[in-house]
């Protein structure tokens, strides 16, 4: 058991180590400074600045437009809903059941839209993809928080003469907590993942001026800069994996660092 | 503030709310019709069973067969089971019912840390250390020649992806088996490891079985990380050596070709319908085994 436990826990140093000590020997300051110059991609001069701001663009995007959907859906099944109610258990077994799908479904689906509406492959499309790829952690992440808030909140609330949606601010000032950690663990599946935006956000080399435009993004640049059989290019990537990993790690760790500061003065 | 006006913000609320929790149910909806409206041309130029049993793969010709990337997929899939639930079982088992707080305290934020890498890291790492070393290392023990870009590999880095996820759920699982059942087995002079066996892994059967399911369901669906490593050969795979090219791979690989054959097109829809279906099916099953394990406990 303890060796089953070691296995496990080692992976995880093992792919930190293998990536720190790969990505350390590529990596410079021009790599997360400047965007591609001419012939970047047979090993001249030039970063991936274009993918590290495409990505941090997309993540927002998305994290926010998924807040402004997943929080009204939280506050309606735990609040307006009776509780245990049948349109609230269909609700969380959806969100459950989306949880479970894999980023390439989504990335098809989007494809679908993008061209039932006309639309190139952009930094939109890519936003909106990657919205429905985090809706179900998001509101997964609010409705465990808000589902957890005692009974006697609301009980005091409509007692005061509140209406719901009233009761509905006092839940989710109360939840502030547990959306800061839905933040961040959206945020860092946002920016991980490739095959949503594979299809949809499309590459190039320069960093994004509007909606409409294509971008490039942190993860497809590891995987496209991998797959040149130049070795500086490839060098290249395993420094980008250094950059992902390192933001990615940042924020959960301050996702964990926040549930459990703020989660001391609850009620 | 008039409570007319209160009143309508109430009720505006409770319109917008509830239509906005109806739309996202609808997404599962809108996805599955969307995949299935793409796909339904070559359902149509083909049976579904045709589709599925046939080997030939060939898009200029407009010959869609599935096969061998089904039996890719089923390939990695099964070898990241079989290395993943035994070892996740004797880890949950270990942090739940033998390790000391201060370890348990450790061990739940790692594992829930590989959680959070991403998958192309997962698959850089796969290209950095698995792959070479089966190429090196294992393969010549068994076959002439191998790459190390491999069925096994794609299986090994699958399985370190489905480790937390299985995990964690083993560890909720674990959670819901009343104290009193083990205090009781405790008392009648059981020693750990049978109450462990007999009374906590017997009452998790249920769990387990969801935590298995859902991590097949993940390990099916893992897209770039294994694309990375299992070389993406279409053929049948005669070891644990030889390239395999799950489905996810095949419609990540080839989204841009995809416009110029509109029957090419349609298939990879197809094949992301197929996932879809099947996680979608194994998601709801397992998450509905889960709910009945949380009321009663």
């Amino acid at each position: 058991m303890i060796l089953a436990t070691l296995i496990i826990a080692g992976s995880l140093l093992m792919i930190l180590y293998t990536i720190a000590s790969k990505g350390m020997q590529s990596l410079t300051w021009d790599i997360i400074s400047k965007v591609p110059e001419g012939g970047y991609y047979i090993g001249k001069g030039g970063g991936i600045l274009n993918a590290i701001i495409g990505s941090l663009y997309i993540s927002i995007g998305a994290t926010v437009l998924g807040l402004v959907i997943s929080i009204p859906v939280v506050l309606y099944v735990n609040i307006y809903a009776k509780r245990n109610s049948w349109l609230a258990n269909i609700t969380r077994l959806t969100f459950d059941v989306l949880f479970g799908i894999p980023s390439i479904v989504y990335g098809a689906f989007g494809f679908t839209i993008m061209v039932y509406f006309g639309l190139r492959a952009s930094l939109l499309a890519g936003i909106i993809t990657v919205t429905l790829l985090v809706i179900p952690i998001l509101a997964r992440a609010i409705d465990e928080v808000i589902r957890l808030a005692p009974t006697e909140l609301s009980d005091a609330t409509y007692a005061l003469g509140a209406t719901r949606w009233e009761t509905s601010l006092i839940f989710l000032r109360q939840a502030i907590p547990g959306i800061i950690t839905a933040i961040l663990l959206s945020f860092g599946r946002a920016i991980g993942d490739a095959a949503t935006v594979l299809f949809t956000a499309g590459y190039t080399d320069s960093i994004p001026t509007s909606l409409g435009q294509p971008t490039a993004t942190l993860p497809l640049a590891i995987f496209f800069q991998l797959s040149s059989p130049i070795e500086e290019v490839q060098n290249r990537a395993y420094a980008a994996a250094l950059i992902l990993t390192f933001i990615v790690l940042i924020i959960s760790l301050s996702a964990k660092y926040f549930s459990k500061k703020l989660s001391k003065h609850k009620i | 503030m008039s409570y007319k006006i209160r009143l309508l913000k109430d009720r505006l609320s409770a319109n917008i709310f509830l239509e906005l929790s109806l739309f996202s149910i609808l997404t599962v909806v809108l996805i599955g019709y969307g995949l299935y409206y793409k796909s339904s041309p070559i359902l149509q130029q083909d049976t579904l069973w045709h589709l599925l049993s046939s080997t030939e793969w060939k898009p200029f010709k407009n010959e869609f067969g599935f096969f061998s990337y089904i039996i890719g997929s089923l390939a990695v899939t099964g070898i990241a089971i079989i290395i993943a639930l035994p070892l996740s079982l004797l880890c949950a088992i270990y942090i739940a019912e033998y390790a000391p707080h201060r370890i348990r305290q450790i061990l739940v934020p790692l594992i829930d840390l590989l959680s959070g890498i991403p998958p192309v890291v997962y698959g850089v790492w796969g290209v950095l250390t698995i792959v070479p070393y089966i190429g090196d290392h294992i393969a010549p023990h068994f076959v002439d020649y191998s790459s190390g870009y491999c069925a096994l590999a794609g299986g090994i880095v699958l399985a370190v992806m489905v480790f937390p996820l299985i995990v964690s759920i083993l560890l909720e699982v674990f959670d819901t088996v009343p104290k009193e059942l083990k205090e009781a087995s405790l008392s009648l002079g059981a020693t750990e490891w049978e109450t462990t066996r007999k009374v906590v892994l017997k009452k998790s059967v249920p769990g387990i079985i969801a935590a298995t399911v859902l991590g097949i369901s993940r390990a099916i669906g893992e897209t770039l990380a294994v694309l990375m490593v299992c070389g993406n050969l279409p053929m049948i795979p005669h070891s644990l050596f030889d390239s395999v090219y799950p489905l996810p791979a095949l419609i990540a690989n080839n989204y841009g070709d995809m416009m110029s054959i509109p029957m090419y097109e349609s298939a990879l829809m197809l094949s992301a319908l197929i996932l879809f279906v099947i996680i979608f099916i194994f998601n709801a099953i397992s998450r509905l085994i889960l709910y009945r394990i949380e009321n009663r406990s």
